[in-house]
């Protein structure tokens, strides 16, 4: 492991975390998830169905993965953090991936609401990952809170629109001190070649990979395009020019 | 008594602790997974076994679902 994602002093030889939503069945998400080499997947806490066959868990931790929580469907400071609390208790994990949606139709963060969370929870000992705004200033405030990485939108939540804004991503990888993980808005693998070679450290995809009709194929896409950016990010990319550099030599030209 | 679980009327006997009513509805208590949110407030799982849940109750008990 020569180049690891680092959260919390925890490593990760995947920059690939899953979203478990949006899988049609948990056979398929355990194949998507081996696909997608993730080392990190989250799960919801919703009332518990007495009919459940099967388990999101199992699946998850029988691939070897760690279980991230989130509190996806709050959208109060005051539910997420006692979501939080009942996913610590649930599953034995202070890593929460904190979500307060601020609006219905975008389900865009709510970041007043957010950063009030996040310093609740990060008092309590928790490590908090949290769903932002594309906004370096939001991204700067959440890591002074204590947050353990910095989780900002390319575009909403299963919109499939990509990086809408390619500029403000790219402010909140320069100014961050944490690992910064595009999360929401991934609709196909370049999305997330585009998010690494932004300078982002990892990537969450849920939507784009369990709701494509191939599930399975598509894991290993966004797997290899999170590899990809993330080399052409170290690699270092040429500038962009208005007019052409020639790449053969003008010297030596025969005078035909 | 009459307690809710998730939204829906349930009778468990008077005194019930949150074990006991988690078992008399088919959940395995001891299992990893379950959170339990009596009124607003997490009920730690160490304190399932303890204390009576007082009659009328609103219990919320959740589990790991597809998500994120």
């Amino acid at each position: 492991m020569d180049d690891p994602l680092v959260i919390a002093g925890e490593s990760f030889s995947s920059r690939l975390i899953l979203g478990t939503g949006g899988a049609p069945s948990l056979e398929s998400l355990g194949r998507a998830l081996a696909a997608s080499g993730a080392e990190m997947a989250t799960v919801a806490l919703r009332r518990v169905s007495p009919d459940a066959r099967g388990s999101v868990l199992s699946v998850i931790e029988g691939a070897g993965c760690r279980v991230l929580p989130n509190t996806a469907g709050c959208f109060t400071a005051r539910d997420a953090v006692l979501t939080a609390r009942l996913a610590r208790d649930a599953l034995e994990t202070s890593w929460i991936k904190l979500e307060v949606i601020g609006d219905d139709r975008t389900l865009l963060p709510d970041p007043a609401e957010l950063l009030d969370a996040a310093e609740t929870l990060v008092a309590e000992g928790f490590v908090v990952l949290p769903y932002a705004n594309d906004d370096p200033v939001l991204a700067r405030r959440l890591e002074d809170a204590g947050c353990a990485a910095v989780m900002p939108a390319g575009s909403p939540i299963g919109s499939g629109m990509g990086i809408a804004n390619p500029y403000n991503l790219r402010l909140v990888t320069e100014g961050a001190g944490v690992p910064v993980i595009l999360d929401a808005g991934v609709g196909t693998a370049s999305d997330a070649a585009i998010a690494m070679e932004i300078g982002c450290d990892g990537v969450l995809a849920a939507s784009a990979i369990t709701r494509a009709r191939d599930p399975v194929a598509m894991a290993e896409a966004v797997r290899r395009a999170v590899e990809a950016g993330r080399l052409a990010r170290r690699a270092g990319r040429i500038p962009r020019r208005l007019y052409a550099h020639a790449s053969s030599p003008a010297e030596g030209l025969a005078d035909l | 008594m009459k307690v809710t679980v998730n939204g829906a009327p349930a009778e468990v006997p008077p005194g019930a602790s949150v074990a006991e009513i988690l078992a008399a509805l088919g959940h395995d208590p001891s299992g990893r997974g379950l959170a339990v949110a009596i009124d607003g407030e997490v009920v730690p799982r160490r304190t399932w076994s303890e204390a009576p849940v007082a009659a009328g109750s609103r219990l919320e008990v959740l589990a790991a679902a597809q998500g994120g």
